[in-house]
Parts: C-alpha cells; sequence; structure tokens
C-alpha cells in the first residue's frame, strides 16, 4: 500500500477517522484487588493492563535502596497472542527492555520520589491486544495506575503518537499506520505544564513536519488528560459519597 | 507458587472450620466458588477465553499456525501450551520469576491432553507428513487466588470451545503438489471436537477433609494436593500429587473417586455456560470495563 492511501482524497483514514481524530478510549481503574493500584485501559484496538505496587521495601538487597528518593522499578511485557503474528515470549526482547527503559525514564521525572525514600515503586504493564501506539496506551495505563495507588505524581502522564502522511498529521496512529516505515513518533506531557517529558522518534521524519508533528501530538495528549481528569474525579465523587453514607 | 503469610491461629480456624464442613467463605468442603466465564476475549485470536474464579483471574488466547507436523505423528495436529505468569499477579513473578511454575502448568496439561481419546488432534491434518494446523494455546495468569490448575485448564477448555478454524481447501496443483486455499469467510470457520476435553480437579487435603477450589489461605493450610484431570465421561487423563505432604494409599483412592464425580458434575456445569457464555460473545466492551 504507497503512502497516500493511508489519508483519503475525502480526508479519513484506512479505519475511517479524521486525521486528528483519537481512537475511542475507554478505562477502568482498581480492576484488581491484590495490586495496591491497577488500571484497564482500552485505545481503539489496543488495550493495556497496568498495576502498580508499592511503596514498599525495596526487593532483592538494600543495595539498590536510595536514601533519599523511591526507586522506580518497571517491567513491560505484552502477551503472547496479543500481536497478529504470535511473539515468541512475553518480555526480554529487545523492544520490550527499550519499552521497559522509556516507561521508568518518563516516571522517575513525574513520581514525586523524594517523599518516599528508601522505598520502591514497581509498575507492572502487560499489553493484552496490541494495534499500534503501545508506548503511548502503556504510558496511559501506567499513569492511571500510579493515580489509583494513590501514590504522589507531578501531573498526569498523557502520552500521545502521531504520524506525517502527504504532509498532514495523523494522530493515534494504528497498526497499519505504524507499520508505514519513517513516520510515527510518540510524545509524553505533563499537561498541566505542557512540559514534555518523553519523545521516542523511532522512525525518520523530515526535519519540516517535527515541530508540527509534535505540536499534533501534544493536541492529543490534552484531549486524553481531559477524557482522564473527567474519569477520576467521577471515580472519587462516588467513593467520596460512598464515605459520607457510612458516617 | 507465591506464598501467603498465614498465621498458626488463622491455620488452626481453617482447619477447624473445614472439619466441620464450613469454610471461611461459607461454602462446604465440596463446593466451588462462583465461576466467571467470558468467551472471546480476545477478538485479535482464534479462540479465547476469561475465566474469573474469585481473585483468580486467566486469559487465554490461541492462535491457529499452519505448520510441519512432528515426525512422531505425520498425521495429527500439534497443541502447544504456554503460561505466563504476569508481574500484576505477584510482584515474585517479575522477568523470569515465574517461569517454573509457568512450564509446570503447561507441562500438566499437556500430559491431560495427549491421548487421541480426550481430543483427537487428526481432524488438524491439512496434508499428510507436510502441513497440520498448529494451536498455540498461551494462558496468562493475571491473578492469583488459589486454585490455578483448575481454573486454567477451564479457561483452556472454553478457548478451545470459542476457537473457530478457517475452512482450507486443499487441492493438487499442475505440478503435482498441494495446494492449500485458505478461506476468508468467516461464516465456514469450524469449531473442534471438545466433547471429551478434560479439566483439572484439585482436591487439598486440610485435616482429614478433601476440600476442593481452594483459597489461597487454605493452600497454605493443606497438607497434600492431587490434582486430576477428569473428562466429561468420568475418564482420568492424568493425575500428580502436588505438595509437600504425604498421602495414606486409602486416601489417594478415596480422593481419585471423588474427583472422578466432582469432575463429572463441573463438565455438565460448564457446558451450560459454554453456551450461555458464546451467545453474548463479543458483544461486551472489553473484559474488565
Amino acid at each position: 500500500m504507497s503512502g497516500h492511501q493511508y489519508l483519503s482524497e475525502e480526508g479519513f483514514r484506512v479505519d475511517g477517522r479524521r486525521a486528528q481524530e483519537m481512537r475511542k478510549l475507554d478505562c477502568s481503574l482498581g480492576v484488581f484487588a491484590q495490586a495496591d493500584g491497577s488500571a484497564y485501559v482500552k485505545e481503539g484496538n489496543t488495550v493495556v493492563l497496568a498495576a502498580v505496587y508499592g511503596p514498599h521495601e525495596v526487593r532483592g538487597g538494600r543495595v539498590k535502596a536510595l536514601h533519599d528518593r523511591a526507586v522506580v522499578n518497571c517491567q513491560f511485557s505484552a502477551a503472547t497472542f496479543s500481536t497478529a503474528e504470535r511473539k515468541r515470549r512475553p518480555r526480554g526482547d529487545t523492544k520490550s527492555v527499550e519499552m521497559t527503559l522509556h516507561l521508568q525514564q518518563t516516571f522517575e521525572t513525574a513520581i514525586l520520589t523524594k517523599l518516599y525514600p528508601r522505598c520502591q515503586i514497581d509498575i507492572f504493564v502487560e499489553v493484552l491486544q496490541a494495534d499500534g501506539s503501545i508506548l503511548s496506551v502503556a504510558i496511559n495505563a501506567a499513569t492511571m495506575a500510579l493515580v489509583d495507588a494513590g501514590i504522589g505524581l507531578r501531573d498526569y502522564v498523557c502520552a500521545c503518537s502521531a504520524g506525517v502522511f502527504n504532509d498532514a498529521a495523523l494522530l493515534d496512529l494504528n497498526n497499519l499506520e505504524e507499520s508505514q516505515k519513517g513516520t510515527g513518533l510518540t510524545v509524553a506531557i505533563l499537561p498541566k505544564t505542557e512540559r514534555i517529558v518523553l519523545v521516542d522518534m523511532s522512525s525518520k521524519i523530515h526535519s519540516d513536519h517535527v515541530s508540527k508533528t509534535i505540536e499534533a501530538a501534544i493536541e492529543g495528549c490534552k484531549d486524553i488528560h481531559a477524557t482522564f481528569d473527567a474519569k477520576i474525579k467521577e471515580r472519587v465523587g462516588r467513593l467520596a459519597a460512598l464515605i459520607n453514607t457510612e458516617n | 507458587m507465591a506464598n501467603l503469610a498465614v498465621s498458626d491461629s488463622e491455620k488452626t480456624f481453617i482447619i477447624h472450620g473445614v472439619e466441620d464442613n464450613l469454610r471461611c467463605d461459607g461454602r462446604g468442603c465440596l463446593d466451588y466458588r462462583h465461576i466467571e466465564l467470558e468467551l472471546g476475549a480476545a477478538p485479535n485470536c482464534s479462540g479465547s477465553s476469561h475465566v474469573r474464579i474469585a481473585n483468580t483471574d486467566v486469559l487465554v488466547g490461541i492462535k491457529a499456525e499452519i505448520a510441519a507436523p512432528d515426525h512422531a505423528a505425520p498425521d495429527r495436529g500439534r497443541i502447544e501450551f504456554f503460561v505466563d505468569l504476569t508481574a500484576n499477579a505477584d510482584p515474585e513473578f517479575e522477568g523470569t520469576g515465574g517461569d517454573e511454575l509457568g512450564q509446570q502448568i503447561a507441562g500438566a496439561l499437556a500430559e491431560a491432553y495427549v491421548s487421541k481419546r480426550f481430543l483427537d488432534l487428526s481432524s488438524l491434518c491439512i496434508v499428510k507428513n507436510q502441513q497440520v494446523w498448529v494451536l498455540f494455546v498461551d494462558i496468562l495468569i493475571l491473578e492469583l487466588g488459589g486454585s490455578l490448575y483448575d481454573a486454567v485448564s477451564i479457561a483452556v477448555k472454553a478457548a478451545l470451545y470459542d476457537l473457530r478454524i478457517p475452512k482450507l481447501t486443499v487441492s493438487i496443483g499442475e505440478d503435482g503438489k498441494p495446494e492449500i486455499e485458505v478461506s476468508d469467510d468467516p461464516h465456514t470457520q469450524e469449531p473442534l471436537a471438545i466433547a471429551n476435553v478434560p479439566c483439572f480437579v484439585t482436591l487439598s487435603k486440610i485435616g482429614s477433609q478433601f476440600v476442593v477450589d481452594v483459597s489461597q489461605e487454605e493452600a497454605e493450610c493443606s497438607t497434600v494436593n492431587m490434582c486430576c484431570a477428569i473428562a466429561p465421561n468420568g475418564r482420568m487423563a492424568t493425575t500428580m500429587k502436588t505438595g509437600v505432604g504425604s498421602l495414606h494409599p486409602d486416601s489417594l483412592i478415596e480422593a481419585l473417586q471423588l474427583a472422578q464425580e466432582i469432575g463429572v458434575a463441573l463438565h455438565k456445569a460448564l457446558h451450560k455456560q459454554f453456551v450461555k457464555a458464546q451467545e453474548l460473545s463479543g458483544r461486551t466492551n472489553g473484559f474488565l470495563l
């Protein structure tokens, strides 16, 4: 399939969206009782589950403990049946290791680690279905799980992917669009200050298009922030109402 | 398996309760917890299911692929199990922490499915000696709440029930070699005959009683577990003893008979639920939402 077909003359993408349109975003919090915080995020056909354990004592030797801040420990793994082609193993491959590093660096910035000295916070991300924009959905799910766990954050971390096709910026790429070489990037921001905490450009983009694509992705991040913020407020409101009736 | 800290007095409480046929959640010794079942939980698989028994959460996805058969069985398809214990279930499973238990469960499943009396894989043969269907059964453990083997085997059977394999037409090409054509019409997809597929029934001995479907706290009190794979007709596919304790031959026979009775009843109840779940399949909006 050649490049121009990713955006038709009428302005529609392969899955019927407009260029700047995001996929349907759904999420639910506190899906598991065992973890301190958990979230299930579904963006189109990409489904990610995140669990947060902590803050707790540092596991596996006190050498790793930091006297003035928390250790943020992440793991990215993808179910072997999540992709169209079956994966040989769920984690430990180059891509998973890279994703783990991205998550770790992003959340070390976002978590108020100084609040939890000599502690460890675990973030485990599990991709159940992969249909593009995995990194951004993983970051969004991890944020929601951290909020659910009640861990101090500077702000939400909202992530969105974007790409360029024929001079037009497309938001929230699906698998088909992503597999087109040389197009996509992922941006994560702290929405209040609009500071960028992550840019991952694993393919090449013409320098003329970079700023435009990043701007589009930031707009997408803001949309996600609005959705998440409404979701959290609704949930907290419901929980608060429950506490009131008990009294 | 991930261990839970249970104090001595808690253990005594559980054991005394079991002696009186009353467990912490109000069940009798031979009662199961509520089993939640959903088919088609992972739409990108040929067959999938999601099973939740109280806190035990299992997601199974089956992908059917075409590959060369085993030399030992050139006219039969293959079924391969892979169990992934995610760190979501327990931080101990991070990295390679869950591999050992995963392999143990996958091995037990493979053993239970090995005989063609229970699952006839010859229907998965496409061209003898050359091409067969391989079913990759990938099992994801999302949360641990005891009775793992039972939950996994129920989820696998459900996913096999949900499995639809594309219809193939094999014709001999001009060069005399068989050509395979895959039908892309979803309505011609075929289900697998799973009428005899076994499920695990685990009986744990707590005090002097046998108990089914133990919670994690109860598992800490049990001395020995008998894990039996029972087919719907009552035949036993495999059986193994897990745990550190030992067992008197008389109790072993008692356990096997009990497992057989429970297994037959379990399959009947499951089949009804499969039919119900099939009707709802695909209509729900993601299994956790």
